[in-house]
């Protein structure tokens, strides 16, 4: 790891006016604080972007005509775009972070492991499994961007010939959890049921990574006290408990939608 | 009530620092449950002492819960199976009859064995070094009342400062951070009046010096707190997040 | 030539007490003592053996002022000292309780509670440098207890009428300590402190200077993870390494604390004072079994709301010793409050040998509480209903989950069970007025000296004697002697004085090792501490003394014909560890039980039954007994020599001490 020393901040700060920026961000990545505030920043911005997108999500069941303004509104504008760019380098900067911090702190427990390791009360399951929860969440991600994105966004980019348009987003949803296409009649492929299942595996790793990844962010933001400590241990358990049951009522309501239609 | 037990007791047991390390089994007969956890061990030395065998090392002093020399992670947990203790303050009424206690030192790359449970925590006294102190020489300081202090950040800094620097919090974190001990002092120090004027340069000084020796990455697991001996809170590393991450936006 | 003693007798001038009233004597010592100038600091080097409240404070404070300082300590961190264990307070003379306080009534009532045993000039200077610890201790961010106005809070300790004791939670020796621990880390961060942690000291090495005078030189330490015997020079040393209480194996002290550097500096020609002087203290938890490896001491600080009592009947006693009766079901009536009936004026709050005493007397009488009969109740149920026990729980929370976690009873609804045990040692190397021993350039701070309490100390006044030699006297008197050392050159450690030195410690080692006999180092001390307390303990008698000088020496041939130390000396060895250090409280043992047989008269923590007053106070014998009584090393199994230093009280008149009215 570098540590840069005063001396060479200021040789260097003399010649280059960028290095100097550059170097006052190097905590960021040569301490561990810094590394802890890259990925509770990115984080907490997905997070964001979850709350934001669940929300929107949530427009579906009250109306599909609202919902396909909204993905109107999207599509591949250029804002979309940049925001799309943006979501992907966070993704892409948390999911490096996260691997980076994990190697480090395999190493720092050293080369012989305990034998015996108990249950410590207080400490949570997902606080231990952030990573193999992460993996989870970025495997369920890559589906959702096969199901979806691929069908959309890049579909508008490539001009590329889908089943439904662009912005029938409303349309795209039902079929992929019910197989209802824009007749109304099934494919009946095993395939969307399937979907509605690991899309809700997808939700509970999602949910176990935010009820700690929220209050923990905002702790290492430091964002924290003695009175806080509980309240925002709260308040990201009630978020991300909000954020997943949005996500997951959509999916509930194509299965109702779906065994409706079957039976 | 305590009464007599029989216990198996499986101990890490290295020669040395570079040696390998492996786990043995003595059997304990009629072990007094009133007795505590470091004078079962003396009883197993002694046993060991009249075999002519090497008694187990350890570190212990005080045996009363304060200087923060006794380590042992015993049945999975630093410090024993009893909250707010040292292991030096556990009791054999923790344990029942017939029962193999797993007994291993601190595991963690910046706590190296030195012999069977016995380990080496300088890398705590180097970050003290590094910044844990107001820089105030002997002599010429003002009165002890000049500045009243308000009660409750009194008695907070207090509670940070009642680390004992014992290194439970480093070994029972998954990732070898040593966050809670750090976070402590800077606490202490950052919520005084007298410890604020070098707040930052002491957050940054400390953990700089963790980082150097190879302490892991803080993912507030809670871990350390949950095992801490003085319960030490997890209130103290959001404090040292929010004193450093100032410090560094100032620079 | 250094000032020798004259016929036995050490005079005011050898002990270098300045001259002038009470109250100006260190003002006129610090106006007048030589000083080293800042470019000659640097050539200086000094040892300082201890990190203790002393040892951590005087080492920080010389490097602050600009010595090489080199610090040893036997644990693996500086923090870990003893001191740590200190939970009630310290006192200083600040008076900001605005109850009558002074520096003249700290000062008296540390020596009126030392039963007039201690130097006035030292006593005077130790409360008159009280407050400055205070200040320090703030300023480095020690977080002392606070009223919600933002002052500093007080309690009051036993032997005082004033609330004087400064506290943080019951926490007090960690929290000091702490703060010079954070002094002492920052000169070592700075380089100006050079640490070993987990050293022994093994010797001290003495070189003669021009006029062919001893000195101290340097030490020999043992690197307690090696195994390696290695060598150090320094122009001055400073031994603070504490009390000998292990003596006696079950103590309140920590388990390595020892009194081998005592023995060194004493083989060295430094002179044991006043070896009889060891401190009981009345607040421990009861011991529960032969296997006991330590006793634990609570707070005297307890003593402020909680109340001492045994039953008044002896049946009761019983059914409590039977286990068929608890303390909360004897009726108040029933219950003999005997501190509060025997000393009104004081009541629990009377000094710890008084309150040890009145326990062992009525445990003695058959009225102790717990199986073994050797307990006393200390209640918290007044105080739980005059104060609510959330009160009760913030002030002494701490305290009793260690009492409950030890003893397996909950003292909020039981009374706890206490008795009194070996806390702390007033005897000590002698030093002089600048804390110098009979030794040139050796000097002694904290409890390892014979220290300013006499022949007892008042409770919160250990942590301000430590810091007052480390931060505040050592640092000026210790410049008084380096003076005259600037054109003294760093000296080779090759030196024949450094060899012979080595080699005799590596001799006495090879001779322990291969003695391969039958006993451990715990056995044999577990037995000489049995004898200590049996015979050395609360009450001592001429005959009792007698019978225990017989079985050390007995004890002594056992150790050194038939002990067995496992494994190696080349190598990390706790057993060899142990094992040099019971030689020397074997030696300690007996040259307290010397001192106690010559001192007929009871005084403070020395207890001769023959010389009591009627109704079983302590007492003294000013004609004959007003000295310090210092032994003189005079060879290996040979009876030592007693030197005294008179104490003529000029400024305090001597009293019976008297804390019933």
């Amino acid at each position: 790891m570098f540590i840069f020393g005063r001396n060479a901040i200021k040789s260097i700060t003399k010649n280059n006016h960028y290095n100097y920026l550059f170097l006052h961000f190097m905590w960021l990545f040569n301490s561990s604080i810094g590394r802890k505030f890259v990925m509770s920043l990115t984080g907490l911005a997905l997070v964001l972007f979850l709350t934001f997108h669940a929300s929107m999500n949530l427009v579906l069941i009250i109306s599909e005509s609202g919902y396909n303004w909204i993905c109107e509104m999207l599509g591949a504008n250029w804002y979309a775009l940049v925001g799309t760019a943006g979501l992907a380098a966070l993704v892409l900067i948390h999911f490096i972070y996260a691997f980076w911090l994990t190697i480090q702190n395999r190493a720092a427990r050293g080369t012989d492991r305990y034998e015996e390791t108990a249950k410590i009360w207080g400490v949570d399951w997902a606080s231990k499994n952030m990573l193999v929860l992460g993996i989870v969440v970025v495997l369920g991600l890559l589906v959702h961007l096969y199901n979806f994105w691929f069908n959309m966004q890049l579909a508008e980019l490539t001009e590329m010939e889908t089943m439904f348009a662009p912005a029938d987003g409303a349309g795209l949803v039902k079929y992929t959890f019910t197989g209802m296409l824009a007749d109304g009649t099934m494919d009946g492929c095993w395939c969307h049921p399937v979907y509605c299942v690991v899309y809700l595996v997808w939700f509970v790793a999602l949910w176990f990574h935010l009820t700690h990844g929220i209050w923990s962010a905002l702790h290492t933001i430091g964002w924290s006290n003695l009175i806080w400590f509980k309240r925002i241990k709260t308040i990201g358990f009630i978020w991300a408990t909000l954020v997943v049951l949005m996500f997951a009522a959509v999916v509930f309501y194509y299965l109702g939608v779906y065994f409706g239609a079957c039976l | 009530m305590d009464q007599n037990i029989n216990i198996k007791v499986k101990v890490w047991r290295q020669a040395g620092p570079k040696e390998q390390g492996h786990f043995e089994t003595y059997e304990l007969q009629n072990i007094f449950q009133g007795a505590s956890f470091l004078e079962m061990i003396d009883i197993l030395n002694e046993k060991l002492i009249s075999e002519h065998k090497d008694p187990i090392a350890f570190d212990h002093d005080c045996r009363e819960g304060i200087c923060g020399m006794c380590s042992l992670y015993v049945n999975g947990h630093p410090h024993g199976p009893d909250q707010e203790i040292t292991t030096c303050q556990l009791h054999m009424r923790k344990f029942h009859d017939g029962e193999t206690i797993t007994i291993e030192p601190w595991r963690s790359r910046a706590f190296p064995v030195i012999k069977d449970l016995m380990v080496d925590r300088s890398a705590y006294d180097k970050i003290m070094q590094a910044g844990g102190f107001v820089s105030v020489n002997t002599g010429g300081v003002p009165d002890a009342n000049a500045i009243a202090i308000p009660k409750p950040v009194a008695d907070e800094a207090m509670d940070a400062a009642s680390c004992i620097g014992c290194g439970a919090c480093a070994a029972a974190c998954k990732n070898g951070s040593a966050m809670l001990f750090v976070s402590a002092k800077v606490s202490q120090l950052a919520l005084l009046p007298q410890g604020k004027i070098e707040a930052a340069r002491r957050a940054k000084a400390m953990v700089a010096k963790m980082d150097e020796l190879g302490f892991g990455n803080c993912t507030n697991t809670g871990a350390c707190a949950a095992e801490c001996p003085k319960s030490v809170s997890l209130a103290n590393i959001a404090r040292l997040n929010r004193e450093f991450i100032c410090a560094k936006f100032k620079d | 030539m250094a000032l020798q003693p004259q016929n036995g007798i050490i005079t005011p001038e050898m002990a270098k007490i300045p001259q002038g009233p009470l109250e100006k004597k260190w003002t006129n010592y610090k106006d007048h003592q030589k000083l080293v100038n800042p470019a000659n600091k640097r050539k200086l080097d000094i040892i300082v053996v201890g990190t203790g409240l002393a040892g951590a404070s005087a080492a920080a404070s010389l490097a602050e002022m600009g010595f090489n300082v080199l610090n040893f300590c036997i644990q693996d961190s500086p923090r870990r000292a003893h001191s740590i264990a200190a939970q009630g307070g310290i006192n200083a003379a600040k008076n900001y309780q605005n109850d009558g306080d002074s520096i003249y009534r700290l000062y008296y009532d540390t020596i009126k509670g030392g039963d007039y045993r201690a130097r006035e000039a030292n006593v005077y200077r130790l409360a008159e440098v009280s407050n400055s610890i205070i200040d320090q201790c703030v300023a480095q961010g020690v977080p002392f207890a606070r009223e919600y106005g933002g002052l500093l809070d007080n309690r009051s300790f036993g032997g005082a009428q004033v609330s004087r004791t400064f506290y943080a939670k019951g926490q007090t020796g960690q929290q000091l300590l702490l703060g010079a621990y954070s002094a002492l880390s920052r000169q070592i961060g700075k380089g100006k402190v050079k640490m070993y942690t987990r050293y022994e000291m093994l010797d001290l090495v003495m070189i003669k200077d021009e006029n062919g005078e001893d000195r101290a030189r340097g030490i020999i330490a043992r690197n307690l993870v090696t195994g390696r015997i290695e060598r150090f020079f320094a122009h001055a040393v400073v031994i603070g390494t504490g009390g000998y209480g292990n003596t006696f194996f079950l103590s309140t002290n920590a388990m390595a604390s020892n009194g081998s550097a005592a023995m060194q500096m004493y083989r060295h020609g430094a002179f044991f004072a006043n070896p009889c002087y060891a401190q009981i203290h009345p607040t421990c938890i009861p011991k529960h079994g032969d296997f006991q490896s330590k006793l634990t001491l609570m707070s005297e600080s307890l003593r402020n709301d909680g109340r001492i009592w045994v039953p008044k009947k002896l049946e009761d006693a019983k059914k409590l010793q039977a286990g068929t009766l608890k303390g909360r079901d004897i009726p108040e009536e029933d219950r003999d409050y005997y501190l509060e009936r025997r000393y009104p004026a004081f009541g629990n709050l009377v000094p710890r040998d008084v309150a040890s005493r009145a326990a062992k007397e009525r445990c003695d009488k058959g009225f102790g509480v717990n199986n073994t009969g050797l307990a006393v109740f200390l209640d918290f149920s007044d105080a739980i209903k005059r104060l609510g026990k959330d009160v009760v729980a913030q002030k002494y929370g701490n305290l009793f989950q260690m009492y409950e976690k030890i003893v397996d009873e909950n003292p909020y609804e039981n009374p706890m069970m206490i008795f009194p045990a070996i806390h702390y040692t007033m005897g000590g190397i002698w030093v002089d007025y600048e804390l110098q021993t009979s030794v040139k350039g050796l000097f002694c701070i904290g409890e390892a000296n014979f220290s300013d309490h006499g022949a007892n100390r008042l409770g919160a006044s250990a942590l301000m004697q430590g810091l007052a030699d480390g931060y505040f006297v050592l640092p000026y008197t210790i410049q008084n002697y380096l003076a005259d050392q600037i054109s003294v050159p760093r000296m080779s450690t090759d030196l024949p004085e450094f060899a012979a030195a080595e080699k005799a410690v590596q001799d006495k080692i090879q001779k322990l090792m291969s003695i391969q006999g039958k006993r451990s180092v715990d056995s044999i001390h577990k037995e000489l501490g049995l004898i200590m307390w049996d015979f050395v303990g609360m009450g001592r008698t001429a005959e009792g003394l007698k019978t225990a000088i017989k079985k050390i020496d007995e004890i002594k041939k056992e150790f050194w014909s038939n002990v067995f130390i496992p494994g190696k000396a080349d190598s990390l060895n706790n057993e060899l560890e142990k094992a040099l250090r019971l030689a020397d409280f074997i030696e300690i043992g007996r040259l307290m039980a010397v001192d106690a047989l010559h001192r007929e008269e009871s005084c403070g923590g020395h207890f001769r039954e023959e010389y009591q007053t009627p109704d079983g106070e302590a007492l003294r014998q000013d004609d004959k007994f007003s000295y310090v009584g210092c032994w003189k090393y005079t060879g290996e199994d040979k009876e030592p020599e007693l030197i005294k230093e008179p104490l003529d009280y000029e400024f305090t008149e001597r009293k019976t001490r008297n804390y019933k009215a």
